[in-house]
């Protein structure tokens, strides 16, 4: 790792005061993904600015018809809330799912959302329940903020406070996950909103989490496994790799989008 | 260089520490703590693992100044030299959840983290919970039986 200087924020004005200061100022949440980078040297800030001592950006409360989650909560926090667990149960177990436990210990949603991967759990979660990411200027919609790979609708000079959940009818989300690592090699959320309308959100197939209209379409006329059994995904523009082909995550998606669907039908 | 002060299995420790030096390292090179060990340091065996604040973090993933006035305990504070083992020690040793012993420190420190959140946790429960601790002898089966000897006997004595 290359020096850096560090700086542990007392607040998001402070910190986006060292942040804009510096000439390539990063900030730091959990860690668990950009320390492994400055690690192997692909990232190499001259400050850190560390959001862990804002007592604003954590915790988990609810605000009318939206769990509203602080930017630095961490993924064991959420996946062991009980607020969760009973409001938005998908969401708990979702975060559950992710990595490892020493790596929710540390690993925040700020962190994940922020920073996009296209294999990354939450990110289906966002789109799947229609949330919005919250930063010191201004409210994002997830249909926005997730762009392309590693790629969102952040400004240089941006901070996530916290991502507001609304309640849905009800939830799932199911997973194919890389044997090592955990993350997604297709993660599928399917929900019911309150306003009845349906979402099918993918991430791990594409370079960014997408919508599958079609079968929102489907389960929109009937809720159950069989009526997307037949839809065929289009895998031409899909991620390949070791893990698996573009053919087997789009045979995935549908794999995986049946199972989350009959876990609520 | 960034003033820190932690507590290190007990002990106030208060020192001067380049922010960008890992929690192993400082365990290691200056804590002279070497049972925490280290075998990939890309956060992904677990060799490294232990408590800041009661809970199981990867100690290769974290900078030192990040965890000023952290509570940090490592594998030294389950048993003093030539004391007692503590009972997941115990389990281990009894169970043969062993064979090199690389793994170890990390696997016991991530298995006292289950037993607190969960003391009587399912042998599936064990399997998953071990998803960030890898071992390259035993082929796991021996460590999951020692975890849940352990849980069996601090269940009894309350430890
Ligand atoms: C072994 C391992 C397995 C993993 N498995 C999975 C998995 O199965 N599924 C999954 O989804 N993820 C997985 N992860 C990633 C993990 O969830 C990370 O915690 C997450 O991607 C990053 O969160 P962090 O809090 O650690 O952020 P950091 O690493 O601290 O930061 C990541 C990026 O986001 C930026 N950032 C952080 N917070 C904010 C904010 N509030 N506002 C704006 N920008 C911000 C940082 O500047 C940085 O660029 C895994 C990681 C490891 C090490
Ligand atoms: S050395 Fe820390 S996870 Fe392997
Ligand atoms: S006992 Fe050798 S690595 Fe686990």
């Amino acid at each position: 790792m290359y020096e850096f200087d560090y700086h542990k924020a007392v607040s998001v004005d402070d910190a986006l005061k060292s942040l804009t200061s510096a000439s390539d100022g990063k900030l730091l949440a959990g860690g668990m993904t950009l320390l492994p980078t400055m690690k192997q040297r692909l990232a190499s800030p001259d400050v850190l600015v560390d959001l862990a001592g804002i007592d604003d950006m954590k915790g988990i409360r609810k605000e009318g018809d939206q769990i509203v989650i602080g930017a630095m909560t961490t993924h064991a926090e959420v996946n062991l809330s009980a607020l969760v667990q009973k409001e938005i149960p998908a969401l708990a177990e979702l975060a559950g799912l992710i990595g490892d436990p020493q790596v929710r210990n540390r690993g925040t949603i700020g962190g994940s959302v922020a920073n996009a991967d296209p294999s990354a759990d939450y990110p289906a979660a966002l789109v799947g329940l229609n949330a919005t990411v919250t930063t010191n200027s201004r409210s994002i919609a997830a249909d926005e903020f997730f762009v392309d790979l590693f790629e969102t609708a952040l400004d240089e000079e941006e901070i996530i406070t916290s991502v507001s959940f609304p309640l849905a009818r009800r939830a799932a989300y199911m997973k194919f996950p890389n044997p090592a690592s955990r993350y997604a090699v297709v993660g599928t959320f399917v929900a019911e909103l309150a306003d009845n309308s349906i979402r099918v959100a993918v991430t791990g197939a594409g370079g960014s989490v997408f919508r599958q209209a079609e079968m929102e379409a489907a389960l929109g006329k009937s809720f159950t496994a069989d009526a997307i059994e037949g839809i065929a995904v289009d895998g031409d523009e899909f991620n390949e790799d070791i893990h698996a082909s573009a053919e087997y995550r789009a045979h995935l998606v549908g794999v995986m989008a049946r199972r989350a669907v009959a876990k609520i039908a | 260089m960034k003033s820190v002060e932690l507590t290190i299995n007990g002990k106030a420790v208060s020192r001067k520490v380049e922010p960008r030096q890992l929690l192993v390292d400082f365990l290691r090179e200056d804590m002279r703590l070497t049972g925490t060990h280290v075998g990939c340091d890309t956060s992904q065996c677990g060799a490294c693992v232990v408590h800041v604040d009661g809970k199981p973090v990867k100690s290769c993933t974290a900078l030192v100044v990040q965890l000023d006035g952290a509570d940090v305990k490592t594998i030294e504070s389950l048993a003093a030299d030539g004391e007692e083992l503590h009972p997941m020690q115990e389990a281990f040793r009894q169970n043969h959840g062993l064979q090199c012993g690389f793994c170890t420190p990390g696997m016991v420190m991530s298995a006292l983290g289950l037993l607190d959140q969960n003391p009587d946790p399912s042998e599936t429960e064990i399997r998953e919970w071990l998803e960030g601790n890898i071992c390259r002898c035993t082929g796991y089966h021996n460590i999951v039986k020692s975890i849940q000897a352990a849980a069996t006997t601090m269940a009894a004595t309350n430890k």
